[in-house]
């Protein structure tokens, strides 16, 4: 079974496809859904899709409910019909125990969707004595574990073994041919067996409309023939109709185990012992993460210190690192542990979601242990570079700018360095997402959806991270506020920010409303924007006495961006 | 005279103030290897050098938005500018007064890091600014931390721009500043309602901010030891425009309607 790799020859036998058992559960989607949503397996169910029915209980069937029939014609057959959302995620959920019978019975368990397992059939027949056998302890198996019915079928090739499942038949050896040859032209067009793969209802319809209206009609075809006339899927197809397999069982592997550690012994002190040690790991990271065709997209590293402290950060990066991107991080993160002042607190994260930072406050550390960790890798077709490396090209300056600032994240933590992609939103807040260095700029919102009632340009230049309170008073000294009707409640003409004296207002604009999300009840959001320039400067803020301020004159002004929401003033921007 | 001799005498890298062909201003890698880095022309008739001279430092007072001008021409020509300790950053105004958002990065909260921070950043970034707010550049030890990172941006030709961000506390005296910018007034246009000199207006809450001036002086050492004044009209850089939500109003007609500048 093993050492089937490689590149297969075009003309490939009927020996060469493997012998492989399929175990079927009939209409899957729709028992997941009835046993998530406590259906007996006699209640007529169904579950749709796009209001298309793609799945039936036996009971439905019977009541004359089909695949790709609109909902409201099923329950027209069917008025008892029991109508369950689709959900992938459930069905391959519900699926995980029939999955883990198959495997205690035989190793190397391929799911091909959630449904339909496929498991290589020499070993297990050899072992139990024969295919009826197999498929006999199978249907127990999965019976008595997970409840579920099932049917199984054995076959050459993973397509032969799906239809013998189909049909609850176990064909002989080198039988697979004689097997499909009368079956319906229809049968090519499985589900997806993998992701991805596209159907070939058209193929079908084609074929048929030329009188090839069955399996070994479509395979007296010679392949040559049908490679130059219908294309690349038709020739996979043919090889399915004459019993090959269309490719090999991807069957499920463990994970390999890429975590590489590195003991310091000594424990290490000072960061450039440390480095030379980490460069070793990095090193045997790297090599492994490339024998297994992966690059490593989340890298996390972990140190244990002397007094058994456990040191955890994950850096995250757009692009895969690289041996020296590897060796660079770890420095970097065993500089900024090694060298952490005691009770230095480092608020560096300010964005939600932030990795642990275990570094606050601690006394100069020795570490014992390190590992390397590769959270999330990719293999080498998820990876496409752009043919001129991006816009800014490996330009030297953004080179020496990209290491300068992953030596900032180094000492503050991923997300101590930001960059701000702009995106679509009203507010001022709501357009600019910031993304730790490194990761994807991808905005918030769409920016090239329309958006009524957008602030116009020019914008505040400071945007409080957390608004200010303000209050806005007309000329009685009664607080100004904004009416259902969306307009003020009174002439502003003095305005309080943030507890400050309360400051003439020269010049003011609004309100601009926004019901932003009226259409969920519960979280409707009323907004008003009003723009005001005030007499003054908001100077020697905050207590401080210098003088430099107090010198421009009273005639000086400051224009500040409000906000009103839930009946209260906040400075949303200043124009300073 | 010689020709050679002629030529020699022109200093090399760009001269303040020559003529630059359309060419040279076209190219975006520009300001990467040049020894004075780019600014907004009406800046440029401002500073000593026409631009911001590699390896110094220029304090910039009074107005965030000063500090993205002063950023915007370098950045969109290659070349990075970082700023540290302003959580606050206002990101549309920055792109609307022209500054390449890719090309900015910020480290919002350096705390207790502030040195190596600034250090590791000096190394690798063209301009990096650091709000003179942060307490590690209060006090005595501060004042010996301004002057050991000036000294790093002289020996990596980055430019160090200290500056006062709104709200935060006012720093005093830069050692060795090179320049200091400050903001000496703002009008603001496009708002109605505007009151008139008694105090008294229509006041009648019309029209939206469209656009700002800010007055400006320049002062520092040697060549810039006298003050300079300048009005930068604001914004003029070729940021997105945001899409109204209302129309526009028209400009003034007393004021100049384009933007432009004013030295005094």
């Amino acid at each position: 079974m093993a050492g089937k790799t490689g590149i297969r020859p075009t003309v490939a036998t009927v020996d060469d496809a493997l012998r492989v058992i399929a175990v079927w559960c009939p209409a899957w989607p729709v028992m997941a859904a009835g046993m998530a949503a406590g259906l007996t397996s006699d209640m007529p169910a169904a579950v749709v899709a796009a209001n298309r029915v793609i799945a039936c209980s036996a009971t439905a069937w019977a009541d004359g409910v089909r695949r790709g029939m609109r909902r409201r014609e099923a329950q027209q057959r069917c008025p008892e019909l029991t109508v369950l959302a689709d959900d992938p995620g459930r069905d391959a959920r519900m699926f995980e125990p029939v999955v883990a019978a198959v495997e205690e019975l035989a190793p190397g368990v391929e799911v091909v969707r959630p449904g339909l397992v496929a498991v290589p059939a020499q070993g297990p027949a050899r072992y139990f004595g024969g295919d009826q056998a197999v498929a006999e302890r199978v249907i127990d198996q999965v019976a008595d574990r997970a409840g579920v019915e099932c049917q199984v079928g054995v076959a050459d090739g993973l397509f032969a073994a799906t239809l013998a499942a189909h049909r609850g038949v176990v064909v002989p050896p080198g039988g697979s041919p004689d097997f499909l040859a009368p079956l319906s032209i229809a049968e090519i067009d499985q589900p997806a067996e993998r992701d991805g793969e596209p159907g070939r209802a058209d193929l079908v319809d084609l074929l048929h409309r030329l009188g090839v209206r069955t399996l070994g009609a479509f395979t007296a075809i010679p392949e040559r023939d049908v490679a130059s006339r219908f294309g690349a899927d038709a020739v996979i197809a043919h090889r399915l109709a004459r019993g090959l397999s269309s490719g090999q069982l991807a069957r499920r592997q463990p994970p390999p185990d890429l975590v590489v550690s590195q003991v310091f012994d000594p424990p290490a002190e000072r960061v450039d012992t440390a480095a030379f040690a980490a460069r070793i790991a990095a090193e045997s990271l790297h090599s492994r993460l490339s024998a297994h065709g992966l690059a490593c997209v989340r890298l996390a590293i972990r140190a244990e210190t002397e007094r058994g402290e456990m040191l955890d950060r994950v850096w995250r990066c757009a692009e895969p690192l690289t041996l020296a991107g590897i060796v660079d991080r770890v420095r970097w993160q065993l500089d900024g542990w090694l060298r952490s002042g005691a009770g230095a607190d480092r608020t560096a994260g300010h964005t939600a979601g932030r990795t642990a930072d275990h570094t606050a406050g601690r006394a100069r550390e020795r570490l014992t242990t390190l590992w390397l960790s590769p959270e999330e890798v990719i293999t080498g077709p998820a990876l496409q570079l752009g043919l001129w490396f991006g816009e800014d090209g490996a330009s030297a300056a953004t080179e020496r700018a990209g290491r300068a600032l992953l030596r900032v994240q180094g000492l503050l933590g991923p997300d101590g360095v930001v960059t701000g992609v702009l995106g679509g939103g009203r507010g001022v807040t709501d357009r600019v997402r910031w993304v730790p260095w490194g990761d994807e700029l991808v905005p918030a919102l769409d920016p090239d959806a329309p958006w009524p009632g957008r602030l116009p340009a020019p914008f505040p230049a400071t945007v409080p991270r957390k608004p200010l309170p303000a209050r806005v008073f007309d000329d009685a000294g009664g607080e100004v506020g904004v009416s259902g009707r969306h307009r003020l409640t009174a002439v502003p003409r003095r305005v309080s920010v943030d507890g400050g004296p309360s400051r003439r207002v020269h010049a003011w604009s609004g309100p601009w409303t926004a019901v932003e999300r009226w259409w969920v009840e519960t979280d409707e959001h009323r907004l008003a924007w009003l723009q005001v320039v005030l007499s003054g400067r908001l100077s020697g803020r905050h207590g401080g006495n210098d003088s430099t301020d107090t010198a421009e004159g009273a005639d000086d002004t400051e224009a500040f961006l409000l906000r009103r929401e839930r009946g209260q003033w906040l400075v949303e921007g200043v124009y300073d | 005279m010689s020709m050679a001799s002629v030529t020699s005498l022109v200093p090399r890298g760009a001269p303040p103030g020559a003529v630059r062909s359309a060419s040279d201003l076209a190219a975006p890698e520009q300001a990467v290897g040049q020894r004075v880095l780019p600014v907004r022309e009406e800046l440029a008739s401002l500073l000593p050098h026409g631009g911001l001279r590699r390896g110094s430092t220029v304090v910039v007072r009074g107005s965030t938005s000063l500090l993205f001008t002063l950023l915007a021409t370098a950045t969109e020509r290659g070349s990075w500018a970082a700023v540290v300790g302003m959580p606050g950053l206002g990101l549309l105004a920055a792109a609307d007064l022209g500054i390449a958002v890719r090309r900015l990065a910020v480290v919002p909260e350096p705390g207790a890091e502030l040195a190596s921070v600034v250090a590791a950043l000096l190394d690798g970034v063209d301009m990096v600014a650091v709000s003179g707010a942060e307490p590690a550049l209060a006090g005595p030890s501060g004042a010996g931390l301004a002057r050991r990172l000036s000294a790093r941006a002289r020996h990596r030709g980055a430019v160090l721009i200290p500056f006062e961000s709104f709200g935060a506390r006012p720093f005093g005296d830069w050692p060795n500043a090179d320049l200091e910018l400050s903001r000496t007034g703002t009008r603001w246009s496009g708002l109605g309602g505007e009151l008139g000199e008694s105090g008294e207006g229509p006041n009648t809450g019309h029209g939206h901010l469209a656009g700002f001036e800010l007055a400006v002086s320049v002062r520092g050492r040697g060549a810039a030891v006298r003050p300079r004044h300048g009005v930068l009209v604001l914004p003029g850089g070729p940021g997105q425009p945001g899409e109204p939500g209302e129309p526009r109003p028209e400009p003034d007609e007393e004021r100049e309607p384009d933007r432009g500048v004013r030295v005094g």
